[in-house]
C-alpha cells in the first residue's frame, strides 16, 4: 500500500440539499495517471479540486476522505491547506487564458507558488520554470516567461500553465478539461506535450474529461462517473476492450457512425459563388467562398475557429450582407441581406444554433416558442395549431408535457430539441445548422445528430452544417467543405474529401481528431516529423 | 414580478416605509390637521397638541405641512420619473434594436448632454426657463431620461445578441413585436431596479432644487422647500428644518433598500449605482 | 449626477480592441489612443458650450424678458435687447461669446456690472481646494472601505458599510450639511457653521472653517464611490484566476493585493471619475449651505437673478472643469490597464 499516493473514500459533495458527488472511492498510485470522465453534471471537477482540499462557493464537502500520502486533506486547518495547495498539489484550468492573472508577466505567475512556499531560491525557480518551458515546447523558452498572457496563443498558455503546476515539484497535478477550449490541430500538440512532461518528470495526475478519447491518450486507468457517481473504475485497456456497464460501452463505441455516401443530387438548392463578407470594411472574413448544397443532402463546412465557416452561415442567412459574390436559392437569386428577403425566402430557410440556452426566450414556454412560427407563417390558431404543435413533439420524441414548461426547466438536449422543432414548424427546405451539437455532452450529441438524419430522411430537409469535428461530418454529410483563414481549402463529395491525396491542412486535421481507442496519440506523433513549436 | 428573491427584514422595511410615504401622499387631505398656509401659532413654536412638530418659520402647523409636502414630492418625483422611463425606455430600445447610425446619433446625444452635471444642466435652464411645475417636471425629466435611456439601451443590447432575438428577426418579425415580446419580458426586472434608483434619485433632485429655492415655488412646498424655509432656526437651536431633511433621507433610504433588494437577483447590473 | 461618456467608452474598447491581432507596434497605438481620447474630450467640451449657449438663449422665453419680469417697459427690454446683442442672429453671438470665452472674457454681468472672469476667477480657486480637500479624504477612505468590505464580504462588517454607506447615498446634501452644524456649530459651538473664507484667512484658520463643507462634501460621494469600488472589485474577485491564485496557495491578503487590485485598478479610476459628478453637485449645494464663496454660490446666486452671462460662464466652467477631470481620468484608466500598455 506504500505506493498509494491520494485515496478517496465515500466522498459526498453537495450544493444545498443536491448531491453533487454521491459516495465516490478511488484511488491513485504513485506515478500514474488517472482519468476522471463523464459529461456535464459527472460531479468529475468537483471531485478534482477537492483533491486540493477545495470546492467552489455553494458546494459543501459533507461526507468521507481523502487521503494524500496517509493525511486526511479534507480537514485541515485553513493554514494547512494553503501550504497543500500549490507545493504537493497542483491544479491546470480549462481555459488558461482566463485562468492567468492578466496583469502580470507569465513567468512571474509560473514561479509565484514555487517562492511563495519556499521551495527554491528565485533564481533556480527561474530556471526550473525555464526548462519546463523547453520540455512542453513552448518558443523561445529563455524569453517565454517575459510575455504577458495576452501575447501568447491559447495553445502556448496551456502549456505555459502546465510548467506552473509543474513547476514545485508536485506529488499531484489536477488537470481540468485542460485542451478542451482548443482546437483539434492545437489539441495534440498540447496533449503530446503534457503527456511528454508528466512521463519525464514522473508526476502523478487526475486527468479530468468529458472526452474518452482524449483521456484514453494520457491516462493510464480510467473512472467513469455519471450524475456524480461511480459507474466503473478499470485500467484503460479494461475500459475500451472489456467494458461491464451499459453506459462505459455506450462511450466507448461513440463516434462510429458513418451516413453512407449517396449519388451526388441533381440539382442543387442553394448556391453559393465567389462570396466575400467581413464585419469591418477592408477586412474580409471569408474570401471568394464558392459551395453548393443539393437538395435533400448535407453539406458539411467544417474548420477551426477564425476559418469563417460561421461567418458563412450569416451571408445565408441574410443577417450579414457579403460585399460581394451571389447566393441563389431553389433556382433564384436570393437577396443579400434580411430586409431584402421576402417572407417565403425567410420560412424556407431556418436555423438551429450552437448554444440552444441563448436561442430559446427563458420568459416563453414551449407551447408559446413553437405556437409563433406556426401562427406567424401559416396563420394556424385553435385546435389545427394545437394538433400541429403536438406533431412536432412527437418528431423530436419529446412528451406532450413538455408544453408548458420554461426554457430552464429542460435539459440541454430537450432545449436543443425544441430548437430543432421551432425550425421545422417553419416546414423550411433548408436548416443551418451552426455546430448544434458542440454545447451538448457527447451521448445526448449523439442523440440530437441521429434525429437531425432521421428528419432529413423523412422531410428531405437541407442541411448547411458548421462544424469542427470531422467525426460529425462523418456521420451526417453528404458534401464536405474544408475551410481555413476564410477560404475553402477543400471541396468536395465526402468520400473524396477524406481520403488521401490530401491537401497539407485536411491532412493536418484529419491526422488530428483524436481516435477512440488507446495508443491513438503515440502514433499520430510518431507519423509526423516535428510536431513541436507550432500552437 | 413573480420570481424576486425572498423577502428579507432590510427589504420590508423598505417596503414598509415606500407604502407609508405613499399612503401620506395619496390621503393628505385627510390626514393633515390644518391647511396647508394656516397660522396656527407664533414663530418656530414648540411641539403641542395643536401642532405635532411644533410651527414654522411663519407660524403654520410643521406636520400639515410635511404631509401636504409628501403630496407634492410624490407628484412631482413620480411623473418626472414615469415621463424619463417613457422616453428613455423607448429611445433606448429603439436605438439598441436598430444600431448603425441610428444608434450612434441617439447614443453620442445623449453623451453630450450626459456630459454636463444634471445639476449644472438644470440651473442653467432654469435661468431662462419660466418658474412652474410643468417646466420643473419636464426639466427633470428630460434629464432623468439620459440615464435611462443609456441603461436601457445596455440592457437591451445585451439580449438583441442573443440567439432567440437573431432567430425572431430571421422569421421576420417586425421591431416592435421583437421589442414587446423578446426583449422587454427580460427587461423587466433590472428595469424595475433602475425605475427605483431614478425615483431615489428624482426626489433628492428635487429637493436639492427647492432647497436652492429654484425648484417648487411659493405657496406650494415641497419637503425640500421646507428644509429652506426653516433652515435660518438652526442657528437659534430650532431644528425645525432637520424633520424634513430627516424624512427626505428617510424615504429614500427605503427605496434603496427595495432597490438593493431586486438587484441582488439580477445580479447584471452588479449592485452598483449608475450615477443620477 | 451626471456621468461621464468618456469613462463608459473604455470597456467596450477594451473588448473591442482584445480580440484583433496586433497591428502596430507597442508605443504607438498606446500613444495614439490616448491623442484620440484627448481630441475627442475636447470635441465634446466644444459640443457642450454650443448645448449651454442653446439652453440659454434658444429655448421658449425671451432673456430679456426673463431677466426683467413681466411687468417690465418694452424701452426697457429692448435697451437689453441691445445691450446683450440679441438682434443679431443666434450663431453669430454665439460664434462672438465663444471667440470671447476662449480668450478669457466672459463679458459682464447684468445684475452687477462687474467683469464675470474676474468675479470667477478667486471663486474657482476656493471651489477647487475644497473640492480637492474633499476628494483627497473620500477617495483614499472610500476604496480603503471597498476593499474592507470586499475582503469580509458577507460578513458583518460587509453588511455595516453597506449600511452607512447606503445611508450616505440617500441623505441630501443639505440635510447631511444641517446635521453637521447642529452637532458641531449649534450644540457645542466647535466649528464654524459659515465658511466665508477671504483671502486674508491665515492657512489654518481657513483649514478650521473649510472642514464641515469638507466633511459634508465626503459625506456626499463617499457612499456611491464605495459601493462602485466594491462592485468592481467584487467582478474582479469573480475572475478564474482568483480560484488559481487561491489554488496556489496564497493567502487571501496577498490574493486581493497582487491579484485582484491591479486589475481593479482600471475599472477603479472609472469609478472615481463617475464620482466627479457627485463632487460638482455637492460643491454647489454645500456651498450655498455653508456660504462658502465659490462657483456653486455664484452659480445659484445669479440663476436667481436670471443673470444670463454668468450663468451661460459658470456653467461653462463647470462643464469644462468636469470634462477635463474625465480626459485625465479616462486616460490614466487606459494607462493603468496592462493589456493596453503590453500589446501582443
Amino acid at each position: 500500500m506504500a505506493d498509494i499516493l491520494l485515496k478517496v473514500t465515500d466522498l459526498e459533495i453537495k450544493a444545498g440539499d443536491a448531491t453533487i458527488v454521491d459516495k465516490v472511492s478511488f484511488d491513485l498510485q504513485k506515478g500514474r495517471v488517472l482519468g476522471l470522465i463523464g459529461e456535464s453534471g459527472a460531479g468529475k471537477s468537483t471531485i478534482g479540486l477537492a483533491s486540493l482540499g477545495h470546492s467552489r462557493d455553494g458546494l459543501q464537502i459533507t461526507g468521507g476522505q481523502a487521503e494524500l500520502n496517509g493525511r486526511d486533506i479534507l480537514h485541515l486547518s485553513k493554514r494547512d491547506t494553503r501550504l497543500l495547495r500549490g507545493a504537493a498539489v497542483t491544479y491546470v484550468a480549462q481555459s488558461a487564458a482566463a485562468a492567468f492573472n492578466p496583469a502580470h508577466r507569465l513567468i512571474d505567475q509560473v514561479i509565484e507558488a514555487t517562492l511563495w512556499h519556499g521551495l527554491m531560491s528565485r533564481a533556480m525557480a527561474i530556471e526550473r520554470a525555464k526548462e519546463l518551458f523547453a520540455l512542453l515546447g513552448l518558443p523561445d523558452p529563455e524569453n517565454f516567461g517575459d510575455r504577458y498572457p495576452h501575447q501568447g496563443s491559447g495553445g502556448q498558455l496551456q502549456r505555459a500553465m502546465t510548467a506552473m503546476a509543474l513547476c514545485p515539484h508536485p506529488e499531484l497535478i489536477v488537470f481540468d478539461e485542460p485542451t478542451t477550449a482548443l482546437d483539434v490541430t492545437t489539441q495534440i500538440e498540447v496533449l503530446a506535450a503534457i503527456k511528454q512532461a508528466i512521463a519525464k518528470t514522473g508526476t502523478s495526475a487526475l486527468y479530468i474529461s468529458h472526452d474518452l478519447a482524449v483521456v484514453a491518450q494520457v491516462a493510464d486507468d480510467i473512472l467513469v462517473l455519471r450524475n456524480g457517481r461511480m459507474v466503473e473504475r478499470g485500467s484503460v485497456d479494461d475500459i475500451f476492450n472489456a467494458p461491464r456497464e451499459d453506459y462505459t460501452r455506450q462511450l466507448v463505441s461513440m463516434r462510429q457512425s458513418e451516413k453512407p455516401a449517396r449519388e451526388q443530387a441533381r440539382d442543387s438548392l442553394l448556391s453559393i459563388k465567389g462570396i466575400e463578407a467581413g464585419y469591418i470594411p477592408g477586412i474580409p472574413v471569408l474570401q471568394d467562398v464558392s459551395l453548393d448544397l443539393g437538395r435533400g443532402e448535407t453539406l458539411a463546412v467544417v474548420g477551426e475557429s477564425g476559418s469563417g465557416k460561421s461567418t458563412l452561415a450569416r451571408v445565408v442567412t441574410g443577417l450579414l450582407p457579403a460585399s460581394s459574390g451571389t447566393l441563389s436559392f431553389d433556382g433564384k437569386e436570393l437577396a443579400n441581406g434580411l430586409a431584402a428577403r421576402t417572407p417565403e425566402t425567410l420560412r424556407n430557410i431556418q436555423i438551429v444554433n450552437q448554444i440552444p440556452d441563448l436561442a430559446l426566450n427563458p420568459r416563453q414556454t414551449v407551447e408559446a416558442i413553437l405556437s409563433r412560427p406556426l401562427a406567424f407563417y401559416f396563420g394556424l390558431k385553435g385546435a389545427a395549431l394545437q394538433s400541429r404543435v403536438a406533431t412536432l413533439l412527437d418528431q423530436i420524441e419529446l412528451p406532450h408535457s413538455m408544453l408548458g414548461r420554461y426554457p430552464a426547466e429542460l435539459s440541454g438536449g430537450q432545449k436543443q430539441r425544441i430548437c430543432i422543432a421551432r425550425a421545422l414548424a417553419a416546414d423550411p427546405k433548408l436548416i443551418i445548422c451552426d455546430e448544434p451539437t458542440s454545447a451538448l455532452d457527447p451521448l445526448v450529441a449523439e442523440g440530437i445528430l441521429d434525429l437531425l438524419m432521421r428528419l432529413q430522411a423523412e422531410v428531405g430537409t437541407s442541411y448547411l452544417f458548421i462544424t469542427h469535428d470531422l467525426a460529425i461530418v462523418r456521420a451526417i454529410a453528404d458534401t464536405v467543405a474544408v475551410m481555413l483563414g476564410g477560404k475553402v481549402v477543400r471541396y468536395g463529395r465526402k468520400a473524396e474529401v477524406l481520403a488521401p491525396p490530401f491537401d497539407p491542412y485536411t491532412e493536418k486535421l484529419v491526422a488530428s481528431v483524436p481516435e477512440m481507442r488507446p495508443g491513438w496519440l503515440d502514433e499520430a506523433i510518431a507519423r509526423r516529423p516535428s510536431p513541436r513549436r507550432s500552437s | 414580478m413573480k420570481n424576486l428573491p425572498p423577502l428579507t427584514p432590510m427589504a420590508l422595511i423598505g417596503l414598509v416605509g415606500v407604502a407609508a410615504f405613499i399612503v401620506l401622499a395619496a390621503f393628505a387631505p385627510w390626514l393633515a390637521p390644518h391647511p396647508v398656509s394656516e397660522v396656527v401659532g407664533g414663530v418656530w413654536d414648540v411641539p403641542s397638541a395643536d401642532a405635532l412638530l411644533g410651527t414654522d418659520n411663519i407660524g403654520r402647523d410643521l406636520f400639515s405641512r410635511l404631509v401636504w409636502g409628501a403630496r407634492v414630492t410624490f407628484v412631482i418625483a413620480a411623473l418626472s420619473t414615469a415621463i424619463a422611463f417613457l422616453i428613455g425606455v423607448s429611445l433606448g430600445f429603439y436605438a439598441a434594436v436598430r444600431r448603425g447610425w441610428i444608434d450612434q446619433i441617439l447614443s453620442r446625444l445623449n453623451d453630450l448632454m450626459m456630459a454636463i452635471p444634471t445639476l449644472i444642466f438644470a440651473l442653467v435652464v432654469l435661468a431662462v426657463l419660466p418658474k412652474n411645475m410643468v417646466v420643473l417636471v419636464l426639466v427633470m425629466a428630460t434629464l432623468e431620461a439620459t440615464r435611462v435611456f443609456r441603461v436601457s439601451r445596455a440592457i437591451a443590447a445585451d439580449l438583441v445578441g442573443l440567439d432567440y432575438v437573431e432567430v425572431a428577426r430571421l422569421r421576420g418579425e417586425s421591431w416592435s413585436w421583437i421589442i414587446v415580446r423578446e426583449i422587454l419580458p427580460n427587461a423587466l426586472s433590472p428595469l424595475l431596479a433602475e425605475l427605483g434608483l431614478r425615483f431615489a434619485f428624482a426626489i433628492l433632485f428635487l429637493s436639492t432644487l427647492s432647497f436652492l429655492g429654484l425648484g417648487v415655488q411659493p405657496p406650494i412646498a415641497d419637503w425640500g422647500s421646507l428644509v429652506k424655509e426653516n433652515k435660518d432656526g438652526l442657528l437659534f437651536g430650532i431644528f425645525a428644518a432637520l424633520i424634513p431633511g430627516a424624512a427626505i433621507a428617510a424615504l429614500v433610504i427605503c427605496v434603496n433598500l427595495v432597490v438593493d433588494w431586486i438587484l441582488r437577483k439580477t445580479t447584471s447590473l452588479k449592485g452598483a449605482r449608475r450615477n443620477g | 449626477m451626471g456621468g461621464p461618456p468618456l469613462a463608459d467608452g473604455i470597456d467596450t474598447e477594451i473588448q473591442a480592441m482584445s480580440p484583433l491581432p496586433a497591428q502596430k507596434t507597442s508605443g504607438n497605438s498606446l500613444w495614439s489612443l490616448l491623442v484620440k481620447r484627448l481630441l475627442l474630450g475636447l470635441l465634446l467640451l466644444w459640443a457642450v458650450s454650443l448645448v449651454i449657449f442653446a439652453g440659454t438663449q434658444i429655448l421658449p422665453g425671451d432673456v430679456a424678458t426673463s431677466m426683467l419680469g413681466q411687468q417690465a417697459t418694452p424701452e426697457a427690454v429692448a435697451s437689453i435687447r441691445k445691450e446683450l446683442g440679441l438682434e443679431q442672429p443666434a450663431p453669430i453671438r454665439y460664434v462672438k461669446w465663444l471667440g470671447a470665452a476662449v480668450t478669457g472674457d466672459f463679458g459682464r454681468s447684468y445684475s452687477n456690472r462687474q467683469d464675470i472672469a474676474k468675479s470667477i476667477a478667486p471663486r474657482l480657486k476656493n471651489t477647487l481646494l475644497l473640492a480637492a480637500m474633499a476628494a483627497v479624504i473620500a477617495v483614499p477612505l472610500s476604496i480603503l472601505l471597498g476593499i474592507l468590505s470586499v475582503l469580509y464580504n458577507g460578513t458583518w462588517v460587509d453588511r455595516t458599510i453597506g449600511l452607512v454607506t447606503l445611508s450616505a447615498i440617500s441623505l441630501p446634501e443639505f440635510f447631511a450639511g444641517y446635521l453637521l452644524i447642529a452637532y458641531f456649530s449649534v450644540a457645542h459651538f466647535w466649528l464654524p457653521s459659515s465658511a466665508t473664507v477671504s483671502d486674508a484667512m491665515p492657512i489654518g484658520q481657513r483649514l478650521v472653517v473649510m472642514l464641515l463643507p469638507c466633511l459634508t462634501l465626503v459625506l456626499a460621494v463617499l457612499g456611491h464611490m464605495m459601493r462602485m469600488t466594491r462592485a468592481a472589485l467584487l467582478n474582479v474577485m469573480a475572475s478564474p484566476y482568483i480560484e488559481t491564485a487561491l489554488l496556489k496557495g496564497l493567502p487571501w491578503w496577498r490574493i486581493v493585493w497582487k491579484h485582484a487590485l491591479p486589475n481593479a485598478l482600471s475599472p477603479i479610476v472609472n469609478v472615481v471619475a463617475l464620482n466627479l459628478a457627485y463632487l460638482i453637485v455637492g460643491v454647489v449645494v454645500v456651498e450655498v449651505i455653508f456660504v462658502y464663496p465659490g462657483m456653486g454660490q455664484y452659480l445659484v446666486d445669479h440663476v436667481a437673478k436670471r443673470d444670463v452671462p454668468v450663468v451661460q460662464a459658470a456653467g461653462l466652467v463647470f462643464a469644462a472643469v468636469y470634462i477635463l477631470l474625465n480626459i485625465v481620468a479616462d486616460m490614466v484608466s487606459v494607462l493603468a490597464n496592462p493589456r493596453l500598455r503590453h500589446p501582443r
